[in-house]
């Protein structure tokens, strides 16, 4: 027990105690002889610049939007993969790959190859239908967060559609026996009986995405570069630290983005102990 | 369907059900195949990128960016002989072989300290087990970016950055925690008596773990180790950061990679490609334990 622990210990969390003393203190690694402890300026510094505040806003965004779009996505196609027919567990095979796809990778093919504007294969295709006067819109400079999002949502709707098939798949099959004796639709089948006890797991998915998507950093990376007003938190961290080499104020978004996580993560750690209890009874 | 269903005098709800009954056999099959075959076409549609990239870096450069696209241009290995052979000037081996020893040594630690922590969790029960186990749990939901400035710091004092030796720490103590909570579920499942059993005839704990726990639970440490060894291979920030050309792991060639200039098209994706089959090849091979590692053993 103790190896384990001790190392997630040290590795894991004694980094993030420092990352709190370092942002109360004054530390630009340009600057070796201006280092002093005790300021707030770090945190004034985040609260009161527009590319900072934004990125706060970025974050939620697209973080909400990416869970939303392909938790319902996810429960969909769970549902459409769990009748039997020709075929079900290639298909699942099949929605399960955009996951596996490296993400430097997946965001690089969708940039260059699928949403480039002049010879990506969205508008290569728009020509083939419309052509020669096909609409070419240019996705990547003109709603670049929507291009984000789309990558982010073909990777984890798989996620999602796993961890519900799962949740479909542990139904009891009686109650829906009794369901249909007793004339219920598939309507009211569904609405009374699949959504209740899916409700746990649609929690726990959202959560886990939450809680992965927050941190996401390769996509915007590797798309935008954090420009175009795409800079999540993760990615402004990853900024003012090499980059700008502000140590302070990258350890005070660190500790932002710290607390932001904590409130998610006591809300997953609830569902998972639920679960587990279930598991244990 | 509505409410007048349920309020419904019993003879209407009867005959209801008989008119349904008649209606039904044929329309389900109908419904039925027509859901097949939605099912069939999404799952088309979520790959279909995929294979345009496989189809894309199987095309010379000149046909990769056309606009229209070219479907039906001869197909050449050319891009793979030029990522392979360094026609962009950069061999992709080095990369390779850091992701390479980085992902499978944190898994092997990962897997021997997992493994015993998990056996103190699952079987011995030690106290307040269930704290333990969500204290690892809470550790995965911060990010761990926030920790990138500290870990920095200390790796430069020491004198590691750039090193496999760096990548290995992090990568290891980044899959702790999931690591534990699938062998703890693993682990759970064998049956106690067994266990009893062994201890009567005086099986020692190395034994008993060589003998008994191993075997029965080697599907599971086979889906950890796939899990783990996913997680550090996809890891792009700490490598990027961490490292920059001794042990620089391959999605950070990647993202290097690209240049503005010329056409390149067909050689990203097969150099996308490559980098993805290590993963592509464990994670189809785990799929039926997947959920249990990424909801880190909350779903069965």
């Amino acid at each position: 027990m103790l190896p384990a622990l001790i190392f997630v210990i040290l590795v894991t969390q004694i980094p993030f105690a420092i990352t709190i003393v370092i942002s109360f203190m004054k530390w630009n690694a340009a600057y070796p002889d201006d280092i002093s402890f005790g300021t707030l300026q770090n945190y004034i510094t985040v609260f009161t610049n527009a590319d900072l505040l934004r990125a706060v806003f970025v974050t939620i965004g697209l973080t909400v939007s990416v869970v939303l779009v392909s938790a319902v996505l996810g429960l969909a196609i769970a549902l459409l993969l769990d009748r039997k027919f020709i075929g079900r567990g290639f298909v699942r095979t099949l929605m399960i790959t955009p996951f596996l796809i490296v993400p430097v990778a997946a965001a690089l093919l969708f940039k260059h190859a699928i949403f480039n504007p002049s010879y990506g294969l969205v508008n290569g295709l728009l020509t083939s239908v419309f052509g020669e006067n096909a609409p070419q819109p240019d996705l990547m400079s003109t709603y670049p967060l929507l291009g984000i999002g789309i990558v982010l949502v073909w990777q984890w709707t798989p996620f999602m559609m796993l961890i519900m098939l799962a949740g479909l798949q542990s139904r009891p099959m009686d109650v829906y026996e009794a369901a249909l004796v007793d004339g219920a639709g598939p309507g009211q089948t569904f609405r009374f009986i699949t959504l209740p006890h899916l409700r746990r797991y649609i929690e726990l998915a959202a959560l886990l995405g939450t809680i992965y998507i927050v941190q996401n950093f390769d996509t915007v990376f590797t798309m935008t570069s954090g420009g175009l007003g795409t800079a999540n938190l993760p990615y402004v961290i990853y900024q003012e630290f090499f980059v700008a080499q502000d140590y302070g104020v990258a350890s005070a978004v660190g500790v932002i983005v710290v607390i932001a996580s904590l409130v998610i993560a006591t809300f997953a750690l609830r569902t998972a102990s639920t679960l587990l209890k279930e598991e244990n009874s | 369907m509505s409410a007048p269903d349920i309020t419904a005098p019993p003879e209407a709800d009867r005959f209801r059900k008989k008119a349904s009954a008649q209606r039904r056999p044929g329309q389900r099959r109908i419904g039925k195949v027509l859901l097949g075959l939605l099912a069939w076409l999404v799952g088309l549609l979520f790959v279909s990128p995929l294979l345009w990239m496989l189809l894309t870096s199987l095309h010379a450069e000149t046909d990769a960016s056309t606009n229209p696209p070219s479907f039906f241009a001869p197909l050449t290995l050319e891009s793979y002989s030029n990522f392979f052979g360094g026609g962009s000037g950069v061999s992709p081996w080095p990369a390779l072989i850091n992701s390479a020893v980085a992902a499978i040594v944190s898994t092997l630690i990962v897997l021997v300290l997992s493994t015993m922590a998990a056996y103190s969790l699952a079987i011995r029960r030690i106290q307040r087990w269930s704290d333990v186990l969500f204290f690892l749990l809470s550790t995965k939901m911060l990010p761990m970016v926030a920790g990138l400035l500290p870990v920095y710091l200390v790796a430069q004092a020491f004198g590691i950055l750039d090193t496999w030796l760096l990548l290995i720490i992090i990568y290891s103590a980044m899959n702790m925690p999931i690591a534990v909570w699938m062998m703890r579920s693993f682990l759970a499942e064998v049956p106690i008596e067994v266990l009893e059993a062994a201890e009567l005839d005086g099986a020692r704990l190395p034994r008993v773990f060589m003998q008994i726990l191993l075997p029965l639970t080697a599907p599971g440490l086979a889906a950890t180790a796939l899990i783990c060894f996913i997680f550090s291979w996809n890891e792009l920030l700490f490598a990027n950061v961490l490292t920059s050309t001794a042990a620089s792991t391959a999605p950070v060639f990647l993202t290097s990679f690209v240049t503005s200039q010329g056409l390149f098209l067909s050689q990203v994706c097969a150099a996308s490609l490559i980098i993805s089959v290590p993963v592509l090849v464990a994670g189809i091979a785990a799929q039926d334990k997947l959920v249990q590692g990424l909801s880190m053993g909350a779903v069965k």
